[in-house]
């Protein structure tokens, strides 16, 4: 039993955070959001890609780095703790859909060029066909829709798709509206969709923590600074006692998507509860720090310009991406009756 | 990162998993008395065969069991719904406690009763004016040949009526301020100088019990980690209780959540959305909790102490047993709230797990002030 990172794991974590720092702070975020086309930094996406980023969880046989979701994970709460704007987020969580849920054919097929960055895919629920908010789905070459259990993936330039781009409340991402037509192009991934969709909601879950953390550690800076009544407000316990909420939220948060992406690459068996106490956690932490950030900045909090807002809004569509925390929910709720109907395996792990 | 356990641990599981299956003690009897008779004979077939302080070296009658291993033993007492020792406040927080800060005389003459529950332990630290703000305590103790004359009341003393040794912490300087001038004593119980009244608890029995203190007799050799050093050894214990204490009750609360969850399922409630939804929402902070415990645990053994995740767990813990008996009353109905349901039992009973070990409020405290680094207000 280590419940922490291997050095490896945490250079991984040093690497993001400098590099991020550097070339995505706070005003590349805010000028790539307040461009009309919102376009990426490309400059940047390549470097990440020469990084092997893009594939940083997906094998080597497919020009992938290899390591497990949980090095993305890591991964991942560097680009939320920054608000990166960067496809990597929706090419790796359909990449990870793909690994799993695909023949050994369609992954040789399509696991290449998501791994290399080249051709870029990403992943969206649809009801009847019709996805309302695909992230990056105007610029990724295979769009995953998951409807009821099953998982297509459509060929953006092969027609058929109606894909039409989204502005959303966050504007440091950009978002389609994806719509299968007669004519569209499509394949089905023919293995387990269910592990596949577990996978990119850990790599969300993910994302998700690195917001909160963000959102915790502006917070905290600010009120230790800002005076009102003659002393920090940071003093004041309505602030502190928030800030202590903050921490709970964002670490127990950490704590079940690390949980989650360990079960992903090691333990099978208790991904699906894993991810789903990860995506329930995160989506919760995710919301009410970043809310709890604006809060505690006071007037500044709710300008365009402070940087708090950036937070709360891609955690606000963070959250309500892939399946609502509530499903989530339920689903512990009846794993749990299942899991007390059969007896604990032999060499079972902590949780 | 690997979650598992290691073969050494998974056989220390395995050969407790089977003690337990033949030593199982049953059910509770009815009524205090009875109940605590039983839990401290529970604690002696523990003490026979080496399992009831296992966290302890063995020179004490401990098995010297990694943190991983304590933790096991919790969570398979829990999953076989047995109780703990009955020795609580003795086995967590009194031994650990002389273990660092007491003589080898002291270590030789108090630990081997506290393993085998021949003598109890309470903790004497609270006081009518002096609870979360503990350095406020009034109790005095006044040298005399040989020893000290003890004059004073301590407050919410549980277990006190069972007690043979309290840990008291005193000031032994007059007029000493705050945290100057405590001395932490080991306490007789057995003498007319130390008045014990129970105090009923609003679930109606009486765990906890005032104090009354006049002229008490405490030997010079009772005097433990030195004159004027009581805060320090005080500190040893409130750390033992938050840290020790919450791995333990985090498997209880488990323990409870799925006795709610077999009820609700047998009952069929599972099949509304919103139910499973709520009910999910309590299995996700009870395995939030246990997961961070776990990355405690971790930093424990690698620098010696919890990192921030460490001062959450307890918070955590009371918040989440609070809700687990407020939905189990809201999901079952009024018959839950009859007093021949357990569930009013444990509704009442969770109120105290704010306050107990040091209230929810003075944690977000802590958790402020140390691991955020926000300044306090004075
Ligand atoms: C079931 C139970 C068992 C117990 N067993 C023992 C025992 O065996 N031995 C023992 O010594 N003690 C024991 N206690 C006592 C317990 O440690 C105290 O009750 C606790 O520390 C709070 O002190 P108090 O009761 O004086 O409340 P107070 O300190 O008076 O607090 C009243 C309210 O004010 C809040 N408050 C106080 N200071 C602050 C602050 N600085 N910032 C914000 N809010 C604040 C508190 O959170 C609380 O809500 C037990 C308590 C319970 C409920």
């Amino acid at each position: 039993m280590h419940f922490d990172f291997t050095d490896d794991q945490r250079e991984i974590r040093r690497t993001a955070r400098e590099l991020l720092a550097a070339r995505s702070g706070f005003e590349r975020v805010r000028a790539v959001a307040e461009r009309d086309d919102g376009a990426y930094d490309e400059a940047l996406w390549r470097e990440l890609v020469e990084l092997g980023w893009a594939g940083i969880a997906l094998p080597e046989a497919v020009g992938g780095q290899g390591l497990g979701v949980l090095e993305l994970a890591i991964l991942l709460e560097e680009l939320g703790y920054a608000v990166t704007p960067s496809p990597i987020f929706s090419n790796a969580a359909a990449g990870l859909l793909i690994d799993a849920a695909g023949s050994d054919a369609q992954r040789e097929a399509l696991l290449p060029g998501i791994a290399s960055g080249e051709q870029t895919a990403t992943v969206a629920l649809a009801r009847d066909g019709v996805a309302e908010l695909v992230p990056d789905g105007d610029s990724a070459r295979w769009i995953v829709l998951v409807e009821e259990g099953r998982a297509i993936v459509c060929d953006a330039l092969a027609g058929g798709l109606e894909i039409a781009p989204r502005a959303t409340i966050d504007p440091t991402r950009r978002y389609a509206r994806v719509a299968v037509g007669p004519g569209a192009l499509s394949l089905e991934l023919e293995r387990d969709v269910a592990a596949g969709l577990d996978r990119a909601e850990v790599a969300l879950a993910a994302e998700l923590c690195g917001l909160a953390e963000r959102a915790l550690v502006l917070t905290v800076a600010y009120v230790k600074e800002r005076r009102q009544f003659g002393t920090p407000v940071g003093a004041f316990q309505a602030v502190s006692h928030r800030a202590a909420e903050m921490l709970l939220e964002t670490e127990g948060a950490r704590s079940a998507t690390w949980f989650a992406a360990w079960a992903a690459d090691a333990e099978p068996a208790s991904l699906a509860r894993g991810a789903s106490l990860a995506k329930a956690a995160a989506s919760d932490a995710g919301r009410h720090v970043t809310a709890a950030a604006i809060q505690l900045h006071g007037g500044i909090g709710f300008t365009w310009e402070a940087d708090v807002h950036w937070l709360y809004k891609r955690a606000q569509v963070d959250a309500a991406l892939l399946v609502p925390a509530a499903r989530h929910r339920a689903r512990v709720a009846r794993l749990a009756v299942a899991a007390a109907a059969a007896p604990a395996a032999a060499g079972a792990a902590v949780a | 990162m690997d979650l598992t356990f290691s073969p050494q641990a998974t056989a220390f599981r395995d050969e407790l998993r089977a003690w337990i299956d033949t030593h199982h003690p049953g059910a509770a009897p009815e009524g205090e008395e009875a109940s605590f008779a039983w839990r401290v004979a529970w604690q002696r077939a523990l003490a026979a065969d080496g399992w009831a302080a296992v966290h302890w070296p063995p020179e004490h009658g401990g098995r010297g069991a990694t943190l991983v291993e304590s933790a096991i033993f919790n969570e398979e007492l829990a999953r076989a719904r047995v109780p703990q020792p009955a020795n609580v406040l003795g086995l967590l927080l009194g031994g650990p406690t002389l273990m660092v800060h007491g003589s080898e005389e002291q270590k030789e003459r108090f630990l081997s009763p506290i393993v085998t529950a021949e003598e109890i332990w309470c903790q004497g630290f609270s006081e009518p004016d002096a609870g979360s703000d503990l350095a406020a305590l009034k109790t005095r103790a006044v040298k005399v040949d040989g020893g000290w004359r003890v004059t004073g009341q301590k407050v919410w003393t549980s277990y006190a009526h069972h007690a043979k040794w309290c840990m008291l912490v005193a000031r032994s300087e007059p007029d000493s301020a705050r945290h100057k001038g405590l001395t932490y004593f080991l306490m007789d119980m057995e003498q007319a100088e130390v008045v014990v009244r129970p105090l009923r608890q609003i679930t109606g029995s009486a765990e906890f019990n005032e104090l009354f203190l006049e002229e008490a007799w405490i030997p010079d050799e009772n005097v433990v980690g030195g004159v004027g050093n009581g805060w320090r050894v005080a500190l040893t214990t409130l750390m033992n209780e938050r840290a020790g204490l919450a791995f333990g009750l985090q498997v209880a609360l488990r323990a409870l959540l799925d006795e709610l969850t077999e009820v609700a399922a047998a009952r069929g409630l599972l099949a509304s959305e919103s139910v499973a939804e709520r009910l999910g929402d309590l299995h996700v902070r009870c395995e939030l909790l246990r997961l961070t415990a776990y990355r405690g645990l971790t930093a424990t053994m690698k620098y010696g102490q919890p990192g921030p995740e460490g001062s959450l767990t307890k918070w955590m813990w009371s918040d989440t047993n609070q809700r687990v008996s407020e939905l189990a009353v809201e999901l079952l109905g009024p018959g839950a709230l009859a007093t021949d349901s357990r569930w009013s039992f444990e509704l009442l009973r969770a109120r105290g797990n704010s306050i107990e070990g040091g209230t929810t409020e003075i944690l977000k405290n802590i958790v402020a002030e140390r691991v955020l680094g926000l300044p306090r207000l004075r």
